[in-house]
C-alpha cells in the first residue's frame, strides 16, 4: 500500500522548514535509513531519513519550498506494482500533536496564590516539650551526634558517610564516638570527592538505605549539588512515585569566624527554592536534635543546615530519645505585641538579643523561630503580623531571592490590610565575605541593625 | 529478562543453545524496531523533547542481560529505551512514556530520559551525563551493605567518561570493592565530537588502571561476545572482588538525538557499518548459516515483533494525557518508600 512521507520535526520545536534538497527523485528505491532529503530549519541543515522500504512514487513538495508545516505529506512511497494514482488522496497538513493541551494549567491554583484567609494558628510561645519533661543542659553539638546515634540503634539501615566522620571524630567533632558503637560498616570516612559520595549516596538510598552524608561544610556540597538537585530531590517525581531518596545532607552552613568568601555562605534560600527537597535549620540544641531525628525518619530528601557558631552553645534538652520536631512546625522564642521578628538558624541569635534590648526600650517582640524552610510554617507567621501589624525578618543570607524576601511576599498576599508598615529583610551584605575582622562584622546581619529596623517599622 | 539456561548447545555456537541465540535475535529486533517506531512518532509530534535512539547498539544490552540474574541492578543515562526493554520492561508503558501518558512507566512525567520500574530492577533514565555512574555505584553499595550478592551494571557512554565524577567513583567503588560492573558503551561519538577529539588516549577499558580496576575491550556489534565479557564481568563481581570494567565498542546509527544535524561523520562511514557490523544481521547469519531456524522461522519473528511495536504505538497514542491533579502528585514521599 501506499505510504505518505510526512514533513518530520527534526527540534523539540521545530514547527515549519524548508524543504533543501530531494537526494532521491521518483522511481528510485528506498530503504528504511536511507537518506531522502534535507531539511533547513533555522538552527541547522539536517538529513532525513527514510523509516520505511518502498519505491519514491512521487515527490509533492519540491526541493527548496520554504515554510513547509510540519506533518506536511512530501511524498509518496509505494510498493512494487502499485502505481501513485492507488495512492490515499493527499491528506491535508495535520495539527500537531494534544500535547500541548497538558502545558496550560491556569486553571490549577498555585501554592502562592490563594486569596488572603484568617490565619487559623494563633502564635503563643509555649514550652516546645509538655510540662514535667525532664531536661539537661546539653550542646547542639551532643545533640546532634545522639540525634544520629538513637537513630542509628533504632534502624539498621541507617549510616553515616562523609570526611573524617570515623577515625578523627569529625572535622567538628559531631560523630564522636559512632564509629567506636557502629563500626566501619555504618560509619564511613570517604575520601575528598563531594561530588562522588554524594552520588553514591543518593544510589544507596535510591537501593533502600537511609545515608547521611556529612558536608564538612555545606560550601563544598556545591561541588555535590547536581546529585543533590538533580538525582535526589527529583526522582520520586521524574518516576511517578516509583522510587525517591530518603536521606539527609547535613553540616555546617553559613559565616564562621574569617574563614573567608569561599567557606562562609549561607544555603538556606538555594535548597529552600528545590521543590522535592526539605530544608532544616535549627537554632537550639532541642531543636537540632528533635528536627535531625525527623530528618532522618522522613522518607524525603533534607537539608540540614547546621552552624558552627551554634556547635558549641548549651541549650535545654529533653533526655531520651524520644523527642522529635515535626517539620513545617515554628516556634514562638517570645510573645510581643509590638512586631513580628521572623528568623531561623543562627539569626535567632540576633533575633532573640534584639528583642531583649527592644523591651527595655518597651517595645515588645514577638520572636518566631521558623526551624524548617521547606516546608514553612506561614500560618503561624501570618497569625502573628495579624496581632502585630509589623514585621521584619532575620538572616544571615545574601540579600537578592532571600528567605525574607519570600516570607513578604507571602505577608503581603495574605496579611496585607493588617500591616501598618513595610516588611523590612535584615540580611548579610551584598558582598563576597572578606577575611580583615572589622570588614566581615559589617558584612553579618547584627543586632543593632536589627533593633534599628524594629524601630523603624514601629516609627519610633 | 534474567538469563537462559543454556541447553543442546548449537554447532558452531560457542558458549550458547540455538533457542538462546534466537532469543538474542527477537530481543534486539524488538529495540530495533521499537526505536524505529519512536522515531516515527517523534517525526508525527507526538514525542516531545529530547529523544534517543538506540538503533545499532542493540547488541550491549541483549548480550548483557543475558549475563544478568533475577535481583541484578541496571541504570543507564537517557539513551535508555534498548536497556528497558532489554530488562524486560513493558513496551507499551515505554511508549506511553514517550508519548507523555497516563499509561507510561512514570505516568507521563518523566519522558524518554527518566523512566524507573523498580519491578525489573531499572534505576533510570538520567539526564546529566555521568551523574549516573556514583548512582549506580550507590545501588551496589546497597547491595553489598544489605550483604547480597547482587550486582549493578551502571551503563554510561564514552562522552560520559570523561566527566570527573566517574573517576570519584572509580576510587571508592575500587576501594570499598563495590559489586558494580561499568559498563562504557563506547559508540564512538560524544554527541557529535568524535572520540580522537575529546579523549587523550583512545582505550578507555583501561581508565580503571590507575585504581586497580579490571577492564577490557569488547567488540559491541557481536552479542555472543558481549555476552561472554558480561559473564566473565558478572563472575568477578559476584564473587566479591570489586568493580569491573567493560568497555563496548559499537556504533549508533541515528543522530545524537533526534535534532541531530550528522555533519560530523560521513554518510560512508554509517553505511559501512550497517552493511558490514549490523549486531542483528550477524545472529540473522549465523541462525540461517547454522541451520537454526528458516527464514520462514525469522519472518514470523518480524511479523510478532512488529504486532508488539503496533500495539505499543497504539497504546501510546490511546493512553490518555496525564490528568491535571498529577502536577501535583509524587513531589514528596508520605511514607517511607
Amino acid at each position: 500500500m501506499a505510504t505518505e512521507v510526512l514533513m518530520p520535526a527534526l527540534s523539540p520545536t521545530m514547527e515549519e522548514g524548508t524543504l533543501a534538497k530531494w537526494l532521491v527523485k521518483e522511481g528510485d528505491t528506498v530503504r528504511a535509513g536511507d537518506i531522502m532529503a534535507e531539511i533547513e530549519t533555522d538552527k541547522a541543515t539536517m538529513e532525513f531519513e527514510a523509516v520505511d522500504e518502498g519505491i519514491v512514487g512521487k515527490i509533492l513538495i519540491p526541493e527548496g519550498t520554504e515554510g513547509v508545516r510540519v506533518n506536511t505529506p512530501i511524498a509518496v512511497l509505494i510498493e512494487d506494482g502499485e502505481s501513485v494514482d492507488d495512492a490515499a488522496p493527499t491528506a491535508p497538513a495535520q495539527a500537531l500533536a494534544p500535547a500541548d493541551k497538558a502545558q496550560n494549567s491556569e486553571d490549577q491554583p498555585s501554592a502562592g496564590m490563594s486569596h488572603p484567609e484568617p490565619a487559623r494558628a494563633i502564635a503563643k510561645a509555649e514550652a516546645p516539650w509538655p510540662e514535667g519533661t525532664k531536661t539537661r543542659q546539653m550542646t547542639v553539638r551532643e545533640a546532634l551526634r545522639d540525634a544520629m546515634a538513637e537513630e542509628m540503634r533504632r534502624d539498621g539501615d541507617v549510616f553515616l558517610m562523609g570526611e573524617e566522620v570515623g577515625e578523627y571524630q569529625g572535622a567538628y567533632k559531631i560523630s564522636q564516638g559512632l564509629l567506636d558503637e557502629f563500626g566501619e560498616r555504618r560509619v564511613m570516612d570517604t575520601p575528598i570527592t563531594e561530588h562522588g559520595f554524594a552520588g553514591i549516596a543518593v544510589g544507596a538510598a535510591f537501593g533502600g538505605l537511609r545515608p547521611i552524608v556529612e558536608f564538612m561544610t555545606f560550601n563544598f556540597a556545591m561541588q555535590a549539588i547536581d546529585q543533590i538537585i538533580n538525582s535526589a530531590a527529583k526522582t520520586l517525581y521524574m518516576s511517578g512515585g516509583q522510587m525517591g531518596a530518603p536521606m539527609v545532607f547535613r553540616g555546617p552552613n553559613g559565616a564562621a569566624a574569617r574563614v573567608g568568601a569561599q567557606h562562609s555562605q549561607d544555603y538556606a534560600a538555594w535548597y529552600a527554592h528545590i521543590p522535592g527537597l526539605k530544608v532544616a535549620m535549627p537554632y537550639s540544641a532541642s531543636d537540632a536534635k528533635g528536627l535531625l531525628k525527623t530528618a532522618i525518619r522522613d522518607p524525603n530528601p533534607v537539608i540540614f543546615l547546621e552552624n558552627e557558631i551554634l556547635y558549641g552553645k548549651s541549650f535545654e534538652v529533653p533526655e531520651g530519645d524520644a523527642y522529635t520536631v515535626p517539620f513545617g512546625k515554628a516556634r514562638v522564642w517570645r510573645e510581643g505585641s509590638d512586631l513580628t521578628i521572623v528568623s531561623f538558624g543562627i539569626g535567632m541569635t540576633y533575633a532573640l538579643d534584639a528583642a531583649e534590648k527592644l523591651a527595655k526600650d518597651g517595645i515588645e517582640a514577638e520572636v518566631i523561630d521558623l526551624r524548617t524552610l521547606r516546608p514553612i510554617d506561614y500560618d503561624t507567621v501570618i497569625a502573628s503580623v495579624q496581632k502585630t501589624n509589623r514585621c521584619i525578618t532575620v538572616e544571615e543570607g545574601f540579600p537578592v531571592g532571600a528567605i525574607g524576601n519570600h516570607l513578604s511576599a507571602v505577608i503581603m498576599e495574605r496579611a496585607f490590610d493588617y500591616l501598618d508598615a513595610p516588611v523590612l529583610n535584615l540580611t548579610g551584605k551584598d558582598v563576597p565575605m572578606p577575611y580583615a575582622a572589622n570588614l566581615e562584622k559589617l558584612a553579618l546581619v547584627t543586632t543593632a541593625e536589627v533593633i534599628e529596623a524594629a524601630k523603624k517599622v514601629c516609627y519610633r | 529478562m534474567a538469563a537462559r539456561k543454556t541447553s543442546a548447545k548449537a554447532d558452531s555456537l560457542p558458549n550458547v543453545s540455538a533457542e538462546d541465540l534466537t532469543a538474542y535475535y527477537r530481543d534486539m529486533l524488538l529495540i530495533r524496531r521499537f526505536e524505529e517506531k519512536a522515531g516515527q512518532l517523534y517525526g508525527m509530534g507526538l514525542i516531545g523533547g529530547f529523544c534517543h535512539l538506540y538503533i545499532g547498539q542493540e547488541a550491549v544490552v541483549v548480550g548483557l542481560e543475558a549475563a544478568a540474574e533475577e535481583g541484578d541492578k541496571r541504570i543507564t543515562s537517557y539513551r535508555d529505551h534498548g536497556h528497558m526493554l532489554a530488562c524486560g520492561m513493558d513496551p507499551n508503558g515505554v511508549m506511553a512514556e514517550l508519548t507523555g501518558r497516563e499509561g507510561g512507566y512514570s505516568k507521563g512525567k518523566g519522558g524518554s530520559m527518566h523512566m524507573f520500574s523498580k519491578e525489573k530492577h531499572f534505576y533510570g533514565g538520567h539526564g546529566i551525563v555521568g551523574a549516573q555512574v556514583p548512582l549506580g555505584a550507590g545501588l551496589a553499595f546497597a547491595d553489598k551493605y544489605k550483604g547480597t550478592d547482587r550486582v549493578t551494571f551502571t551503563y554510561f557512554g564514552d562522552g560520559a567518561a570523561n566527566q570527573g565524577q566517574v573517576y570519584e567513583t572509580f576510587n571508592m567503588a575500587a576501594l570499598w570493592q563495590l559489586p558494580v560492573i561499568f559498563v562504557i558503551e563506547n559508540n564512538q561519538y560524544a554527541m557529535g565530537t568524535a572520540q580522537r577529539r575529546s579523549t587523550s588516549t583512545p582505550d578507555l577499558h583501561t581508565r580503571g588502571a590507575a585504581f586497580g580496576i579490571p577492564g577490557e575491550a569488547v567488540d559491541g556489534m557481536d552479542v555472543l561476545a558481549v555476552k561472554a565479557a558480561g559473564d566473565k564481568a558478572v563472575k568477578h563481581c559476584r564473587s566479591g572482588k570489586g568493580p569491573y570494567i567493560l568497555e563496548i565498542k559499537t556504533y549508533r546509527y541515528r543522530g545524537h538525538s533526534m535534532s541531530d544535524p550528522a555533519k560530523y561523520r560521513t554518510r560512508e562511514e554509517v553505511q559501512k557499518m550497517r552493511e558490514e557490523r549490523d549486531c542483528i544481521e550477524h545472529v540473522r547469519e549465523m541462525l540461517l548459516q547454522g541451520g537454526h531456524a528458516t527464514e520462514e522461522d525469522l519472518k514470523s519473528i518480524d511479523k510478532e515483533i512488529k504486532a508488539v511495536v503496533n500495539a505499543s504505538a497504539d497504546f501510546a497514542r490511546e493512553s490518555p494525557e496525564p490528568s491535571l491533579e498529577e502536577l501535583w502528585t509524587d513531589i514528596y514521599a508520605e511514607e517511607t518508600v
